[in-house]
């Protein structure tokens, strides 16, 4: 077979890139929109014949977007979605390797109920919530939609199954070279596992810089809002403004993707490590 | 090796409580909530909020800041917080409010929220108080509709009205003019009947000039407003009884109106569209896809001034008698009930000094784009630049029908109403679907 | 502060038990049973507050008729019984099935398809494939939602105009706002913002597949399609299993989407139990029986993920 020799037109070679480039237009397309509406006006952007290149760019948009504190509104949803992923991944690494690891009283219980609450919808649980944090004084606080968010069990499930994969050779050694829990952890864990943290790390970053509805909820005051709360804030009961969601879209979206870029060699080489062994 | 762990477990507990703290304090103005309690009996030094959702300028914080600043030159002890609320998500953020306690002081919107929902729930705060005898016989002058609408079925006012107006509809002018439609409106009093509706929108279709004549839409409760006067006005049928206990959509008129609309769709001459809502059918008005918008009123024209290139040409719902009912709009304020009598005392001195004082009155119904409900403020835009805008749809006002928003049941009846017109433009049987509307509507009035 | 409550009682139950089980000294088993807690507790303390606890109230709640400023009456399984009475319900537990049901496994199928077109390819190609799946992904749900309901737009919509103009359809098609096109949308969108992340995981699963395996594989003349069950297959199941996992997920919870585009319409066509629930519990709130049907749908998805575990599982 030939598959790892590269050049060489087959009809499938032929046949995968023709569906990939569509896959390509059809992705593209929407973000190309998103950015060049972003600097359209809105009776560009509404044209009954599509306008395919901005022929009057304006930054009216952006500057009504900077009009309001959309600076803070970003830089809440970076607060929220990197203090979330942070406290996740060490919470979670924590967790999943004892559950993996330890033997202990209570533990069937606790894993059990990890993975009923994994199997619950946010929405139903978001009145209870609510409740509880008013009753705390959280409501209106970005606190509100993180710590659900960093105790929404999933991260643990995964990591408990990525601990799984640590041979208990090695736990053994390190107990025989009289290491303490806390420095085994450290040494021996935490860098056989940091493939599990990095594939948890983007989950758990994206989900929470998406989680519109939990934001909705907890999040009121002006000054507390996310960029995509602050967005449709700004809408009116009979018009949308195509051209202010797109900007508040374009400001969203690139520090998430520089995010992204930067994490994606780490993460690439993490998570291929993590699928043979876990 | 204990005490390490323990000391990172403090740590890392001590770390995020600190952040916690931290984050709170940063974030600014601390919250008004009335669960808190204040030690305070007076009004000097009181905090309130207040929530507004879009209503014309009031979204925008540089002209609220511009009120509130006039405000505290009188009554420089009261600090008024702003919240804004948009249609979409606004409903649910009042909600989390109640249900998390955490309640404005004053909220502005109509009396189908503050009344017929909140109030009727007890959250509310009666404003009698306010209703002075003089205020009482200045907004009945305008309309004892409006009156009638900020009161509750147990005689206590919730709401303190500002503003008011009646939707209409609008139409191309140019593009009728093309098509030579024009012909089956009265210019002079900017109504046509029926037939002449039906006209109309046949030598829409005939010119080919419009992508539809015109859209009915039905993707949800935004601007329903719109579709039920339609319904209501081709034959002269009501939305509910004349005491408010019970609707009326599968009555005699309406479901013969419904059945016209049904045809029209059929033949093309207008379009159900359960992908839009009234921004959207805006939209397209605007963009000169459909001919005509059936949701329309002074705001809106501000709104799409910039984008048109066309003239919309305000008009009356057609009927089948040539005289429309409009449906209204009224915007007030409410208090929420949060306990707090000095809360309570400034939010009420702070409603009284936006709505009836001589020179914030009308600035603040200026800012809204729509009419006062006090008669004694008379013309406010008079010498603005929008004097001649709004005189032309301050000749729709005295077409304001019923204000039958307050009937209860009214969020769910909203829903059950689109929902019906989806399936009438699906093809179900009129009768039918509206019998179906009226039996879940009433339901939702007896819960 | 917690530690000595839990130290308690597990001196009195837990290891004593323990230490003939696991054939370790008590001292010892009580020493990892404290240490085990210790590692679990910031966890602990964030799970039990902001789940446990809410999911308890929420099952509470729902055995009562509980709405806005009034007492919660006591209804026992009336909300339940409602439920099952009430068609709305069932057309939205079938269009959420449908959706997940199609979702799923066209995310899953698709992604491992392109990631595996995609991974021989050299660092930049591969790089910008990566980037272009990924970006619906971090674009933002309001922002795609928007874009995707102007490029369906019944008159002038992107959609309409190409499959006009390449002679798919003769007249316009109101694909959102027709009862048999909308929910097919709504699983194309749910699909562009649903492949990036599973497209990521897949090529680097794929890229450290031993490749000497492979090689030998092919040298045996084993066929592309063998080479793949067989070598590669076994090797990605963890991948497949978290993919699977989190498409699931995300499939249940499409909210924003359906709110934004369609509200549960055309005549309840797009309404899913997500979707419902909302309606009921912020809009009418309904909150008794809105954490009923949350209640159901939580077992939903629990037998729902049961089954993947052990389809996954047994080809391993």
């Amino acid at each position: 077979m030939n598959s790892t020799v590269t050049g060489k037109l087959t009809p499938y070679r032929i046949i995968s890139g023709i569906i990939l480039a569509i896959l390509t237009v059809f992705l593209v397309f929407p973000l190309y929109w998103i950015f060049t509406g972003s600097v359209k006006t809105a009776a560009d952007i509404n044209t009954p014949t599509p306008q395919w290149f901005p022929t009057n760019p304006t930054w009216a948009n952006y500057e009504k977007l900077f009009s309001n504190p959309a600076g803070l509104w970003l830089f809440n949803t970076i607060f929220i979605a990197v203090v979330a992923m942070l406290l996740t991944c060490i919470t979670a690494s924590m967790a999943g390797y004892v559950l993996a690891k330890k033997r202990f009283y209570g533990k069937a219980f606790i894993f059990s109920a990890i993975i009923c609450a994994m199997a619950l919808p946010k929405q139903v649980i978001l009145i209870p919530l609510l409740k509880e944090m008013s009753a705390l004084h959280l409501h209106d606080t970005l606190w509100a939609v993180i710590l659900p968010t960093v105790g929404w069990p999933f991260g643990v499930f995964l990591m408990k199954q990525f601990s799984e994969g640590i041979p208990n050779e090695m736990l053994e050694a390190a107990r025989i070279d009289g290491a303490g829990e806390v420095r085994t952890f450290v040494q021996i864990i935490l860098p056989m596992v940091k493939p599990g943290i990095g594939a948890l790390a983007i989950f758990t970053f994206i989900t929470a810089w998406n989680d519109y509805f939990m934001q909705l909820i907890m999040l009121t005051k002006n000054t507390s809002l996310t960029i995509s709360l602050g967005i449709a804030n700004l809408q009116a009961e009979m018009a949308t403004d195509f051209g202010l969601i797109m900007a508040g879209a374009a400001v969203a979206a690139i520090p998430i993707l520089a995010v992204f870029l930067m994490f994606q060699k780490y993460f690439t080489q993490g998570i291929a490590m993590g699928a043979v062994k876990g | 090796m204990k005490k390490a762990l323990a000391l990172v477990m403090a740590g890392v507990m001590a770390l995020s409580l600190a952040a916690c703290g931290g984050s709170t304090a940063n974030s600014g103005s601390t919250t008004s909530t009335g669960s808190t309690g204040s030690q305070n009996t007076n009004t000097s030094g009181t905090e309130i909020t207040l929530w507004t959702y879009p209503i014309g300028s009031w979204q925008d914080s540089a002209t609220v800041d511009g009120f509130i600043a006039k405000f505290n030159e009188k009554h420089p002890d009261i600090k008024v917080n702003v919240e804004y609320l948009d249609y979409t998500n606004g409903d649910d953020k009042v909600t989390t409010a109640i249900e998390a306690k955490n309640t404005p002081d004053i909220i502005f919107e109509g009396p189908e929220r503050l009344v017929t929902n909140w109030g009727a729930k007890g959250l509310m705060v009666d404003l009698s108080d306010l209703w002075t005898e003089e205020a009482t016989a200045d907004i009945s002058q305008t309309s004892e509709a409006v009156v009638n609408a900020c009161k509750s079925a147990d005689g206590k006012y919730y709401e303190y009205p500002m503003c008011m107006t009646a939707h209409n509809m609008a139409i191309n002018y140019e593009l009728f003019e093309k098509a030579g439609a024009l012909q089956y409106i009265d210019e002079e009093t900017r109504s046509w009947t029926t037939d002449n509706f039906v006209k109309a929108l046949e030598a829409i279709k005939e010119s080919g000039l419009a992508a539809t004549p015109a859209i009915v839409y039905c993707g949800g409760q935004g601007g329903d407003q719109g579709t039920r006067a339609l319904v209501n006005n081709l034959y002269s049928g009501t939305y509910t009884n004349a005491d408010h206990t019970a609707y009326t959509a599968n009555s005699e008129a309406n479901v013969k109106a419904l059945q016209l609309l049904q045809d029209l769709n059929k033949q093309g001459l207008v379009n159900f569209d359960p992908a839009a809502q009234a921004s959207d059918e805006l939209q397209m008005f605007a963009n000169g896809t459909a001919a005509m918008t059936f949701c329309w009123n002074a705001s809106n024209e501000a709104t799409y001034a910039s984008q048109v290139n066309f003239t919309p040409y305000a008009m009356n719902f057609p009927s089948d008698d040539g005289k429309a009912e409009l449906c209204g709009g009224i915007w007030g304020f409410g208090i929420f009930d949060n306990g707090d009598q000095a809360k309570i005392d400034a939010a009420k001195t702070f409603i009284q000094f936006i709505c009836d004082d001589a020179t914030q009155g009308p600035a603040s119904v200026q800012a809204t784009g729509f009419f006062p409900v006090r008669a004694s403020f008379g013309n406010v835009y008079e010498g603005t630049e929008n004097a001649e805008r709004m005189a032309t749809f301050a000749t729709f006002l005295p077409n304001m029908g019923d204000y039958y928003n307050v009937t209860g049941g009214w969020t769910e009846q909203r829903t059950a109403w689109w929902n019906m017109l989806q399936e009438i433009g699906g093809g179900t049987d009129v009768k039918t679907a509206a019998d179906k509307f009226v039996t879940t509507a009433n339901a939702a009035i007896a819960k | 502060m917690t530690t000595s409550a839990i130290k308690k009682p597990l001196k009195q139950k837990g290891p004593s038990k323990r230490s003939t089980v696991l054939g370790i000294s008590q001292a010892e088993a009580r020493r990892e049973t404290i240490s085990a807690y210790l590692f679990l507790l910031p966890f602990l303390v964030v799970f039990v507050g902001f789940v446990l606890i809410p999911m308890v109230m929420c099952l509470w709640t729902s055995f009562f008729d509980s709405t806005m400023a009034r007492e919660d009456i006591f209804v026992g399984f009336g909300n339940y019984i409602k439920m099952f009475q009430d068609e709305i319900f069932w057309k939205a537990l079938m269009n959420t099935a449908l959706i997940v049901v199609v979702a799923v496994p066209t995310v899953t199928a698709f992604s491992l398809w392109v990631a595996s077109a995609i991974y021989k390819m050299k660092g930049a190609a591969c790089s910008f494939f990566r980037c272009v799946f990924y970006l619906p992904v971090v674009t933002g749900t309001v922002a795609v939602t928007v874009v995707w309901k102007w490029m369906f737009n019944n008159y002038y919509g992107i959609v309409n105009y190409i499959a006009k103009g390449t002679g798919l359809i003769e007249n316009n098609v109101n694909w959102l706002g027709n009862e048999k096109t909308a929910i097919w949308c709504i699983i194309l969108i749910l699909f562009t913002t649903s492949i990036g992340q599973p497209i990521v995981l897949y090529v680097s699963a794929l890229g450290n597949v031993d490749a000497s395996l492979v090689e030998a594989a092919e040298v045996d003349g084993a066929t592309r399609l063998q080479t793949f069950w067989k070598i590669m297959w076994p090797q990605i199941t963890p991948t497949t299993l978290y993919i699977l996992v989190i498409t699931t997920i995300n499939s249940f919870q499409c909210f924003a989407l359906i709110q934004l585009l369609t509200s549960g319409g055309p005549n309840h066509s797009t309404d899913t139990i997500m979707y419902y629930i909302y309606y009921k519990a912020f809009k009418l709130y309904e909150y008794g029986y809105g954490n009923a049907m949350g209640v159901i749908l939580a077992i939903v998805i629990a037998l729902f993920s049961a089954l993947q575990f052990k389809v996954a599982g047994k080809r391993d």
